[in-house]
């Protein structure tokens, strides 16, 4: 690695005033499991590393019923794989953080690093977007709000500009008789990257026989991961049903523009969306009615 | 630039101050400042496991922490397994089932291990495999490592029983 300097402020101004001084040559650290890597291979240059995990506004895991979840940007996997309160609010969420990497990796690895890298197979990242999840950003100008869906623009790309850190992720409250399930295909069941992942989330109608809301998001077969709008709305209104969800799973199949690379083909990918859809939607039904998904990932 | 940094942290269990830059990984601080060369590198991208430590109770790979970033904290390696008694009972369990051949993976092995053995006195083979993941062995095929940790962790239980009888 290229020798740089290192800053751990504790204050968020202070953190905000060092990426400013520096712009395209200071970088944040949160966990640093991407952005070590691709240092040393040479991919980022940077002059200052900012380390943000001393920030109280990054390091925040809080939740409330009214304001739902609020995820610091540089909290580590496992502390919120291990958090009651998210196990029990957001078993979807946890179906995507607790599969990123290795026990060690999640030992650091952040969601604010996961966005941040905006890979297109972040696991994190669909599992996000279906349920309404809003980025804070700051940076010494002000505060600005991102939703999840919009954050990411390109592969390793994101709406961050310069001097801008992104704080924290705000869930909203879970909603009575809804729930969210994450599945991914890979080869092998831990240390992999995901082929596609599949993020669903519904809500029931009042008598649970029809679906009041549905949002689906695919991850891995875009530039950036995907919010399947027109495959989540075909579902409103709708009985739960096999039919109603084989027709929102070909909805799905329809978007994105999948390619072949080393972990598989274009064509494999769009099959897997299906599949994938089905089945988060079938887990998604099951939590949304009170009860635990059997099976594991994939 | 920057000079040289000065961290200060407990490793195992002994205060340990040293000069490090910070573009330094964990991994070559204690390798190559501090000497202890028993945390071994393998793919320094955070896929193999050889360089697992505990950082703070947790397992960690070291090449992906900043030497810098352990100012404050606790760090835990191979060499700090043993006790005065003799080895810890994962280093028993590994020479008695034979889990290493040529033993590059074993230092992240034990640490691994310990770091689930510390969350779960008992946990179910699949979950040793799941949690083991991030811990690549090219000689054993993993079975021995598993039965190794299956037994350690039986051990550290009836001592854990001995314990609270007496």
């Amino acid at each position: 690695m290229k020798p740089f300097q290192y800053r751990a402020p504790t204050l968020l101004g202070e953190a905000l005033s060092l990426l400013a001084s520096a712009g395209q040559r200071a970088r944040a650290l949160a966990g640093g499991t991407d952005l070590l890597v691709q240092m040393r291979r040479g991919l980022i240059n940077a002059d200052l590393i900012v380390d943000v995990k001393k920030v109280f506004e990054l390091n925040r895991l809080d939740f409330d019923p009214s304001d739902g979840l609020t995820i610091g940007a540089a909290v580590p996997l496992c502390r919120i794989c291990e958090s009651p309160e998210v196990a029990q609010h957001y078993p979807g969420l946890v179906d995507a953080l607790s599969i990123i990497g290795s026990v060690a990796v999640r030992s650091r690895a952040t969601v604010g690093g996961n966005l941040c890298n905006a890979a297109p197979s972040a696991d994190s990242i669909p599992a996000l977007i279906v349920h309404g999840a809003v980025c804070t950003v700051a940076s010494r100008e002000g505060t600005r709000q991102v939703p999840v869906a919009r954050f990411c623009t390109g592969p390793g790309q994101t709406v961050l500009g310069p001097g801008e850190l992104l704080v924290s992720v705000r869930v909203p409250p879970p909603r009575p008789r809804s729930g969210a399930r994450y599945l991914r295909f890979t080869p092998r069941y831990e240390m992999d990257i995901a082929v596609v992942g599949v993020a669903a989330w519904l809500e029931l109608s009042e008598g649970l026989t029809t679906i009041a809301n549905a949002r689906i998001a695919l991850g891995a077969v875009a530039p950036t991961p995907l919010l399947a709008v027109e495959a989540g709305a075909s579902l409103v209104g709708r009985t739960p049903s096999a039919a109603a969800f084989a027709e929102a799973a070909a909805l799905a199949q329809s978007i994105g523009a999948p390619i072949s690379d080393v972990r598989g083909t274009a064509a494999q990918r769009r099959h897997l969306v299906g599949i994938l859809t089905r089945r988060a939607l079938e887990g998604a039904l099951q939590r949304a009615r009170g009860a635990e998904p059997d099976g594991r990932q994939g | 630039m920057d000079g040289k940094v000065r961290v200060q942290a407990t490793i195992n269990g002994q205060p340990v101050e040293f000069l490090c830059e910070p573009r330094q990984s964990l991994l070559e601080c204690l390798r190559d400042i501090l000497d202890l060369t028993g945390t071994k590198e393998g793919c320094s991208d955070g896929n193999c496991g050889a360089c697992s430590v505990l950082l703070n109770g947790r397992l960690v790979n070291s090449c992906l922490v900043l030497g810098v970033e352990i100012d404050g904290g606790e760090v835990t390696t191979v060499e700090g397994l043993a006790g005065p008694d003799g080895l810890h009972p994962l280093q028993q369990a590994f020479i008695d089932h034979a889990a290493l051949q040529c033993g590059y993976c074993t230092p992240g092995m034990l640490l691994a291990a310990k770091a689930l053995l510390d969350r779960d006195p008992d946990p179910s083979e699949e979950r040793i495999r799941q949690w083991l993941a991030g811990n690549l062995c090219r000689c054993t095929g993993y079975d021995r490592i598993v039965r190794a940790v299956q037994d350690a962790a039986r051990r550290m239980r009836r001592d854990a029983d001995v314990h609270a009888e007496g």
